[in-house]
């Protein structure tokens, strides 16, 4: 794939794409064409950035190991901006969370974070997450030089804490939970296994 | 219509049969539970189709609330049913295969008449009432739901329980062809749930039969569930295929799968938190995105008619 491609139209594509679940959600808040958010408005709003935050936080992951088997250098140029739209997700989850659901009723909110597993490692991830999404700029890259690498591994222990968030929050059915667990160790085992076969 | 499946151990006092002839015997027990299931008179008649899409009932204003109704739409969509799925949207969408229709329940334990008896003859010599109670479920939501039912004291008590009978256990039926929820384990199959005689007994406990002046549509039951409107909605125990009456407390499903989250008991408390989320403040169905949550009642809202029951009880050891 050649670089301008991938510029002018991959990437154009996939931050289209990327924006779909957001639009949906805005369609169906204002009921058009006849859909609706159903019966509990505010939960489905809030599951459905948190989903969408996950998918492209493991879909980041998988750059490199992508890259890798199928030979295609030129995935790690989407790179970025699937991290930064799985950062939008999250935002737009703890966002919902925050204002929708708890009404900005602090006590509340400072009660959960500190109390509930759950949101204490999600809210754990999201603020994992803030110092890799201000990182990501160009001239971030450059100033941070060799430290940026380091920095940026962050987001193996993040997904680690989504997936664990995630787990821990479902009551009983914990079966798409652990095909995240799964898809995860895959893509961390792969680096682990890349590692050591490099020594 | 009476579907007798007499079993040796049935009852709990020497059995007749030791000193009557066996088919007089077993004739004995079938008038016995002919005359109880019709109320003693009337004919055995099969309701129709038509006569059960809608049901007769009067209001029961003593025990209804005044708030406004959940949506007919949202009370038939959005279900925790597992048997159908873990999802808001399974009981709704993948409850088509399931037939309510025939259907019998089996009593049994510690009580003077016990067998098997089909749904029409358990329901027909009581009345229909509608109540308007709140439901609240564990997950911090609740509806405001028009329930079609009997007291279930008032069926209980024709079974004649005896002094052993301390707790009501009930189970829901297990059919994985139909349910499919029930092809995987997220749940010990099949559903278990149980209550306290005296809990089983108090006039709020509802035997309910529909919703919204209609029969129970299989995302909310039917043909027949529990409402216990002061407990956490899966106390609720759903299309219900057997009554025992025991005497130690009987085994519950939530609890089975997770017992430091779901008690027994499960009465609605603001004060006792889920492990994993407060359980101070519920958000009402139906109120769209910018809804806040209200506060949750203690035994939701229930407090004056069953906080006597529990009197002396911690209620944060026996959640
Ligand atoms: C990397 C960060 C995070 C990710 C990837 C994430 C992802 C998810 C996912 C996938 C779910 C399940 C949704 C479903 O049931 O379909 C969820 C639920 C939830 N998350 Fe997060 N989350 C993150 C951070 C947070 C934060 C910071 C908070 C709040 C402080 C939070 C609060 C919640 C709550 C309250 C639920 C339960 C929602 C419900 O009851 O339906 N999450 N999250």
């Amino acid at each position: 794939m050649k670089p301008a491609v991938v510029r002018r139209v991959i990437k154009p594509a996939l931050f289209v794409a990327c924006l779909l679940p957001l639009l949906s959600i805005l369609w169906r808040a204002f009921e058009l064409g006849g859909s609706n958010l159903g019966a509990n408005p505010v939960e489905q709003v809030q599951d459905t950035f948190g989903q969408w935050g996950l998918r492209l936080l493991v879909t980041t992951l998988a750059i490199t190991p992508l890259r890798d088997w199928l030979n295609a250098p030129w995935l790690a140029m989407l790179r970025r901006m699937l991290g930064l739209f799985a950062f939008a997700y999250v935002s737009l989850h703890f966002l919902t969370w925050l204002v929708l659901d708890q009404g900005l009723h602090w006590p509340s909110i400072l009660a959960d974070i500190a109390k509930r597993p759950f949101i204490t490692i999600g809210f754990l991830a999201l603020l994992m997450l803030v110092p890799l999404a201000v990182t990501s700029t160009n001239a971030m890259m450059r100033r941070l030089g060799r430290r940026w690498k380091t920095l940026h591994r962050l987001i193996y222990p993040i997904c680690v804490l989504a997936v664990w968030h995630y787990y821990w929050q479902v009551k009983a059915d914990v079966r798409e939970p652990l095909v995240y667990a799964s898809l995860l160790g895959i893509l961390l085992g792969w680096r682990v296994w890349k590692r050591s076969s490099r020594l | 219509m009476l579907i007798k499946r007499p079993r040796p151990g049935d009852s709990a006092r020497i059995a007749p049969s030791e000193i009557t002839a066996e088919d007089v015997y077993f004739n004995r027990r079938k008038l016995l539970k002919a005359a109880l299931a019709l109320g003693a008179v009337g004919s055995v008649a099969t309701s129709t189709a038509s006569e059960r899409a809608t049901l007769r009932y009067t209001r029961n204003e003593r025990y209804s609330t005044d708030e406004d109704l959940t949506s007919f739409e949202d009370v038939t969509t959005y279900n925790n049913f597992y048997e159908f799925g873990s999802g808001k949207g399974d009981p709704a969408a993948r409850s088509h295969r399931f037939k309510p229709e025939p259907w019998s329940v089996t009593i049994s334990g510690h009580a003077n008449v016990t067998g098997t008896f089909a749904l029409e003859d358990l329901l027909k010599p009581h009345a229909l009432e509608e109540r308007i109670y709140r439901l609240r479920c564990v997950e911090a939501w609740s509806m405001v739901i028009p329930w079609i039912g009997i007291p279930l004291g008032t069926v209980l008590r024709r079974f004649e329980p005896t002094s052993k009978a301390k707790y009501v256990a009930f189970k829901t039926v297990h059919r994985p062809e139909e349910m499919p929820g029930q092809r995987g384990r997220v749940l010990p199959w099949p559903y278990v749930e149980g209550l306290r005689i005296d809990e089983a007994m108090h006039p709020l406990t509802l035997l309910a039969v529909g919703l919204y002046g209609k029969p129970l549509l299989n995302q909310n039951g039917a043909p027949l569930r529990l409402v216990v409107p002061w407990k956490y909605g899966f106390k609720s125990i759903k299309s219900i295929v057997e009554i025992r009456f025991t005497e130690r407390q009987p085994p519950t499903s939530w609890h089975l799968a997770a017992p430091h989250e779901y008690g027994f008991y499960a009465n609605v408390n603001p004060n006792v938190d889920h492990p994993r989320w407060s359980q101070a403040r519920e958000r009402r169905i139906g109120g769209g995105l910018f809804d806040s949550r209200r506060p949750t009642l203690m035994f939701n809202g229930y407090e004056k008619e069953v906080a006597s029951l529990y009197a002396g009880m911690d209620l944060r050891r026996f959640y």
